[in-house]
């Protein structure tokens, strides 16, 4: 199981790298929560993927999951969460404001 | 257990919080803003006095033992760092209303610089890996929003590259931590560092080390990564430029020293060799940006790399004399990158335009900032006897120790060409000839922050004798990562 995850996790960091290197605004910003997508499976993996026991460690208990990763990944979720948002607000502004949403003419030395 | 070591991060927080109640209230939250980051300085004072008298703070968050819960440390070295980022943190406070238009002010400027600042503290302070990145997140979500307030075309246009490329980086920071937590099995820092230490850092671990140092070289802006910096950094107001010049970039350091000081330290021959090459490409690059360049913000904001270059070459050689001398200069660093962007700030509101080509004669008009400026050429290149120069002279004795002859020469050059980028700026823009189009304008309220910066960055060049014991100390706990791990672990 952890084997198909982490082929997933590097299929979507893969994707994510693609759409990262576009010059539309909007598929960069596809790109970083494709990337984040690919983090977060990846932080759950390392965990162990087991199904059916206790995430807590009692007396007589021996199998038990690991709940850390699951405390990792919910605080970044919320935080790419968060950043996205601002994120696609940013880029609806800036493309408004420069009228344009392509990276190449956003590029610009004119305050230099 | 105590817990002053969580206050520095707690009462900023509160501050903006309470602040972003009545943004519109200009005449309460500046005195109100004022107060909190007194107050905040005060904490800090408090916590480098203890951790110097008393040793290490360690805090255990909900009362949940060390390896387990997330633990606050407040070691020598995060407690003057807190401690300094405070001084700087007053100074901006005290320089922003007069800096920033009363709209800025009211877009919750003083809110997102208390988060600023308690994001800093946080990364400072924290002991767990994964917590280092949750203050990140914290610091970089409050410098998001600050680095658009005023919403410009240009400021949009950077800022949006600021964004992309520290969310990129944000993101193989959880990979990374993914990494080790797979290899080690724990965040604690302290407890990875003695897992690392018994397995004895063998491949994988080296390679995760490596994507974490590219991670924090992101953030610290070193070379091949810095490009994303000088403009961004230039862009906004004065006032938030001197926190992120004195603050961020120095956060980025401040993980690089702790995580190589005491985590990775096992393969030496591999990443610290690694590092003082990084050092001299940063700092040959880093002043090659700002004497290409006429507009004076992007020449202080290209100047922040050879100085991240010169802390990370203390680093790379990793001896008692060249982590002092990182030390020492990572907090001169602070204090006049601070003074510089704010000075810089002034003189472009006094002329009007950042383009050295079109001012000159200003010394006619503004004296005092003239020396003023002057003044802290002379300390930001190293002249003795500023801070600058007992910072270089300890991370080149440390060099010279270990026989690194090259690095040495490329830093003695680079520092000799970082004086001439600052020198251009007065010798273009306060001398030649009295140019009759400027108006004297009154600069109230603006010198003072400075010349305190400026006056602390002198002391601790020239009153070294008193300040040097205590950032000796600092080194010797750092090249002692036994002292960190007994000190979380309890053992």
């Amino acid at each position: 199981m952890e084997f198909i995850i982490s082929i997933l996790a590097g299929i979507l960091f893969a994707t994510a790298i693609y759409n990262l290197l576009q010059k539309q605004l909007l598929r960069i910003i596809i790109g970083t929560l494709l990337l984040s997508h690919g983090a977060h499976l990846f932080i759950l993996t390392m965990g162990e993927l087991k199904r059916g026991n206790p995430p807590i460690l009692t007396e007589g208990v021996s199998n038990y999951t690991d709940p850390l990763p699951q405390a990792l990944i919910l605080t970044s979720i919320v935080i790419s969460f968060g950043i996205t948002s601002l994120l696609l607000v940013l880029a609806y502004r800036t493309a408004t404001e420069n009228e344009t949403d392509n990276m190449e003419q956003l590029r610009g030395n004119d305050n230099e | 257990m105590n817990n002053l070591a969580v206050l520095p991060i707690i009462t900023p927080l509160i501050a903006g919080i309470i602040l972003a109640f009545f943004p519109k209230k200009l005449q309460w939250v500046r005195p109100l803003s004022k107060i909190f980051i007194l107050i905040n300085l005060a904490i800090a004072g408090l916590l480098i006095w203890t951790v110097f008298s008393d040793g290490t703070i360690i805090l255990e968050t909900g009362g949940w033992k060390a390896p387990y819960g997330i633990v606050l440390v407040a070691d020598k070295l995060a407690a003057i760092l807190v401690f300094t980022t405070n001084i700087v943190a007053a100074a901006c406070a005290f320089y922003a209303p007069h800096s920033l238009t009363d709209r800025k002010e009211r877009y919750y400027f003083y809110s997102f610089f208390f988060f600023l600042i308690s994001g800093v503290s946080g990364a400072f302070l924290t002991g767990d890996l994964f917590n280092m990145f949750v203050f990140f997140e914290v610091l970089l979500m409050a410098s998001y929003a600050l680095i658009v307030l005023g919403g410009d075309k240009v400021q949009l246009r950077e800022s949006i590259k600021y964004v992309f490329i520290n969310l990129f980086s944000s993101m193989l920071f959880v990979t990374a931590v993914a990494f080790i937590y797979g290899a080690v099995g724990t965040v604690n820092m302290a407890q990875i560092a003695q897992r690392v230490q018994e397995a004895d850092q063998q491949g994988i671990l080296t390679t995760v080390g490596i994507l974490l140092f590219f991670v924090f070289a992101v953030k610290a802006a070193l070379f091949p990564l810095y490009y994303w910096m000088p403009h961004s950094y230039a862009v906004p107001n004065p006032v938030i430029s001197a926190l992120f010049g004195a603050l961020l970039t120095k956060v980025g350091i401040y993980s690089i020293i702790r995580v190589f000081s005491l985590i990775f330290v096992h393969k030496s021959g591999m990443t610290h060799e690694l590092f003082i090459w990084i050092a001299g490409l940063s700092m040959i690059f880093g002043v090659i940006g700002a004497l290409s360049t006429n507009n004076i913000k992007l020449i202080i904001a290209y100047n922040i790399i050879p100085a991240i270059g010169f802390i990370l070459m203390g680093v790379g050689v990793l001896n008692e004399y060249s982590i002092s001398g990182s030390i020492y200069y990572l907090i001169h660093d602070m204090l006049i990158k601070a003074s510089l962007f704010l000075l810089i700030g002034t003189v472009v509101y006094a002329t009007g335009t950042s383009d050295l080509r079109k001012f000159s004669g200003l010394i006619h008009y503004y004296p005092f900032l003239g020396w003023l400026l002057f003044i802290s050429g002379f300390v930001l290149a190293g002249i003795p006897p500023f801070s600058g120069f007992i910072g270089k002279l300890l991370l080149l004795k440390g060099a010279l120790a270990s026989r690194e002859i090259a690095i040495v020469i490329v830093g003695l050059l680079s520092s000799l060409l970082i004086l001439y980028s600052i020198m251009k700026i007065f010798i273009n823009g306060f001398w030649g000839e009295k140019d009759e189009s400027i108006k004297r304008i009154s600069l109230k309220g603006r010198m003072a922050p400075i010349v305190v910066l400026l006056a602390l960055s002198i002391f601790i060049g020239v009153g070294a004798e008193f300040i040097y014991p205590f950032i000796e100390s600092v080194s010797a706990d750092l090249l002692q990562p036994e002292i960190y791990i007994d000190a979380v672990l309890k053992e």
